[in-house]
Formats: C-alpha cells, structure tokens, sequence
C-alpha cells in the first residue's frame, strides 16, 4: 500500500457517484466504468484536485501526485523544455536543464528542447507531457485517459512508453478503452452503480497484445455493471 | 506595405481631385504638395512641437500601460479586488475622458501634466481589459497544472496566466497605441504652449490650414507608426 486512497461517499447534486473504499497498491490501475458515473470525479479527487462533487469522506495522498490529462495542456508560448519544466517552476523550486534533457530523451524526444509546441504531432506532444509528470517525481500518478486523442498505432507506442518509464510507481488511470486495460493494467477497477468493483483478469497475461477476446469479455462486463 | 502606399497614393488623389472640384480656397482645403510644402519649409518648428506630444504620448503610454498590467495582475492575485474595481472601472469608462480635458488642466496645469495624464487614462483601460480578458481566457484544465504543482496565485500568472496572455497583452496595447495621441492632442487642444495640438489651434487661428494640415499628417504618422512598433504575435496553436 502507498498511502493513496479514498474513503467516503461522493455525492453529485445529492445522488451518489461512490461509496465506499479504493485503494491503490504499487503498479497499474485502470478504472473504467460507463460514461457519467464518477471515473473522472474519482480521480481528480484522488489527485487533490477540485470537483463539482462533494465528497464525504477523505482522501489519503503522499506528497506529490503526477497528473497527465487527455489534453496535452502544453503551453503554447513556451519551449519543451520550459513545458517539462512547467510544474517545476510552478512550484518554486529550481530546474535542472541536464534533468529536463534526459528527461526528454527517455521519452524519445532527445533534442527537442529548444522546440515549440506547435511544431510537434499529437503524440510527441502527449510525451512531452509525460516528461512534465516525470520531472515532478511523484510516488503516485493519475491519469486521464491521456491516450484516447491518439491514433491506434502511436496510442500503443505511447501504452508501452508509459508502463516503461511508470514501472514500480502506483498509477490510475481512467480509461474507456478495453484493450488498453488489458494491455497495460495490473488491476482493473470498474465504477459503476455507486461502488467500485475490481475484475478478476483474464489468464492472459495483462500485457499481450493478443488479449482480444478478452477485451471483449471485458468490455461485455463492463456493459453488464452499467 | 505595398498596399498601404497604393492606399496613401489613393488618398492623395482624392484629396487632390477634391480641390480641384470644388475650387476651395487654399485656407479652407490646401492641396496636398502646398501642405507638404510647408511641412518642409517650417520642418524645425514641426519638429520641435512632434516631439513635445511624442513626449506626452510615451510617457502616457509607459504610465497607462503599467497601471493596466498592474491592475489586471492584482485582479488576478486578489480575485476579490476584482468585483470592487471592475464597476468603479465600468462608472470611469462611462465618462468620456475628453471632458475630463478641461478639469485636468485646471488640476495639472498648462504643461505636459494634463495631457500625460489624458492619454493615461486612455491608454490604461485597453490594457487592463486586454490583459485580464487573456488571462481569464486560459483553460481551466491548464490550471490544474498549477494545483498539482502546488502553486501560489503570484507563481500561476507569472508561469501560466502572464505568458498564455501576452497575444491579448500585444492587441490591448496596440488598441492603446492608436488611442494615445489622441489624448495628448485633445489635451493641448484645452490648453498648452507647446505640442501639435497647439500647433494646430495657432494655424487655424491664423488661417494656415496647410501647416494645420502637416501638423494633422505628422499625428497620423506617429499614430501609425506607434501602433505598427506593437509586435503583433499569433499565438501558435
């Protein structure tokens, strides 16, 4: 156990979203649910970050949470670099430019420093804000379906970057994407109808690309809690 | 730039054509190589009269153009300021400044005081709505950034809000720009010994109307020119 969790009742203009417990452990969780039943108020409340909803209840975080969201949120006007050392500056403390360069490089995107926003592709945008979340060196990471805006082939570079350079940290991510729990997740949560439910996964091994039919089945059971 | 010396050669001709039709006396309409005539024979007084507006005109600008930026940073850090000054500013804006031209001379004086502090308050109010309406403008999602981050108010605007509005900073300004001389002339136009303002009350009295006329030309220059000096920066996407 790290130390995250969330206890408590979640209530959204006086109906429940949650009630209950989750807990996160070391390794990849996904949480995925049907559209409106709280995947995102769980996480942002999890992450510490405001929400239309009130919770009842209380949120246990170690020091520093890691955020990626589906948008890039790069800022337009500032270098990678000054964009990998965003949250740094955000938060007073000094930047180290050879870290925000090797951070840069073990997304791939060695060199690029010096560029602007605008002159990188979805994806490449989408790692220079992975590198942003790294530089913080958060215990914990949420994540908002940081994937979901990319196209199936660099969706999965993307997958396979993330579990590589995430490895041994506690991340949650919200998906609404099947295959990409299967291919990447170490628990599956499901939200719906109030409580958190956990999925037993399938005998293949969480990360083969050949999970399809599994996906399915999970998708068919996500279909069945909602 | 090729459009807009087609655009001025347009104008001459028109202008030109005016005076031809109309057989107005010189007085009344000069033509235009009589008004740049006289703009060349009495250059050193043009000269000395454009420098003491551009004076006014500058210091208007730095002093409205800092008092902008520090009101819409202190909105910004004090949310609650915001819902006191936003209608005394509203009430300010309501009043033409032009009326005020009159009370500040007798306030300030017949120096550059009043005219300073003419194109001041015009000059401020384009850049404290430019400024804040950028910085209201950024997504509510990149604000998360800074929550995650643990950010103050004062480190959010200075790395997030201030450098995602520098496009609308640039706009306000360039809006103030076109605004300032118009100050700063109105301002001599109540009362000064020196200025193109003055300039051009003294040629209307004395019937000169092409050295009225370069006077007016000079003030357009300077108004174009001054507006053109504002970076326009396109926020890339």
């Amino acid at each position: 156990m790290t130390g995250w969790s969330l206890s408590g009742t979640v209530r959204l203009r006086g109906e429940v979203l949650f009630r209950g417990e989750i807990a996160l452990s070391p390794g990849w969780t996904c949480l995925m649910g049907p559209s409106g039943a709280g995947k995102t108020t769980l996480l942002r409340l999890l992450a510490g970050l405001p929400v239309a909803a009130e919770l009842e209840g209380r949120v246990l975080r170690p020091g520093r949470v890691g955020w990626v969201a589906q948008d890039d949120l790069l800022q337009p006007r500032q270098s990678v670099g000054a964009n990998v050392a965003l949250l740094e500056r955000l938060a007073g403390r000094a930047v180290d430019p050879a870290r925000v360069e090797r951070l840069l490089a073990q997304v791939g995107l060695a060199g690029f420093a010096a560029r602007r926003p605008a002159t990188l592709s979805g994806g490449q945008r989408q790692r220079v804000a992975l590198a942003r979340m790294l530089m913080q060196q958060a215990e914990v990471v949420a994540m908002d379906e940081p994937f979901s805006a990319l196209d199936p082939a660099t969706r999965r570079q993307m997958q396979d970057l993330a579990r590589g350079v995430l490895r041994g940290r506690t991340v949650l991510m919200v998906t609404h994407d099947p295959t990409e729990a299967l291919r990447m997740a170490d628990r599956v949560l499901v939200l719906a109808g109030g409580t958190v439910a956990e999925v037993p996964l399938p005998g293949a091994p969480p990360r083969d690309p050949e999970a399809g039919g599994a996906a399915g089945a999970l998708l068919r059971l996500v279909r069945a809690v909602s | 730039m090729r459009r807009a010396l087609v655009a001025v050669a347009a104008l001459l001709l028109v202008w030109q054509g005016a005076v031809w039709a109309t057989g107005l006396p010189p007085f009344v309409l000069p033509a235009p190589w009589a008004v740049a005539a006289e703009g060349w024979t009495s250059r050193a007084m043009l000269a000395e009269h454009g420098l003491v507006t551009l004076a006014e005109v500058m210091a208007g600008l730095g002093l409205g153009g800092a008092a902008g930026v520090g009101f819409a940073i202190a909105g910004q850090v004090v949310p609650a300021l915001r819902r006191w000054i936003d209608p005394v500013l509203a009430a300010t804006q309501a009043v033409p400044v032009f009326v005020l031209a009159p009370v500040l001379t007798i306030w300030l004086g017949y120096g550059m005081g009043p005219k300073v502090a003419m194109t001041t308050l015009l000059v401020f109010f384009p850049v404290l709505s430019a400024l804040t309406d950028a910085m209201d403008a950024v997504p509510e999602a990149h604000l998360d950034l800074a929550r995650i981050a643990g950010a103050g108010r004062w480190r959010t605007i200075r790395h997030l809000l201030l450098p995602q509005a520098v496009p609308g900073l640039l706009s306000g300004l360039r809006v103030a720009a076109t605004y300032a001389p118009t100050g700063a002339v109105i301002g001599e136009w109540i009362g000064a010994s020196k200025g193109l303002g003055y300039l051009m009350l003294m040629a209307n009295a004395r019937s000169k109307a092409d050295l009225m006329f370069a006077a007016l030309v000079l003030v357009v220059a300077m108004t174009l020119t001054l507006r053109a000096l504002v970076p326009a920066v396109k926020d890339p996407s």
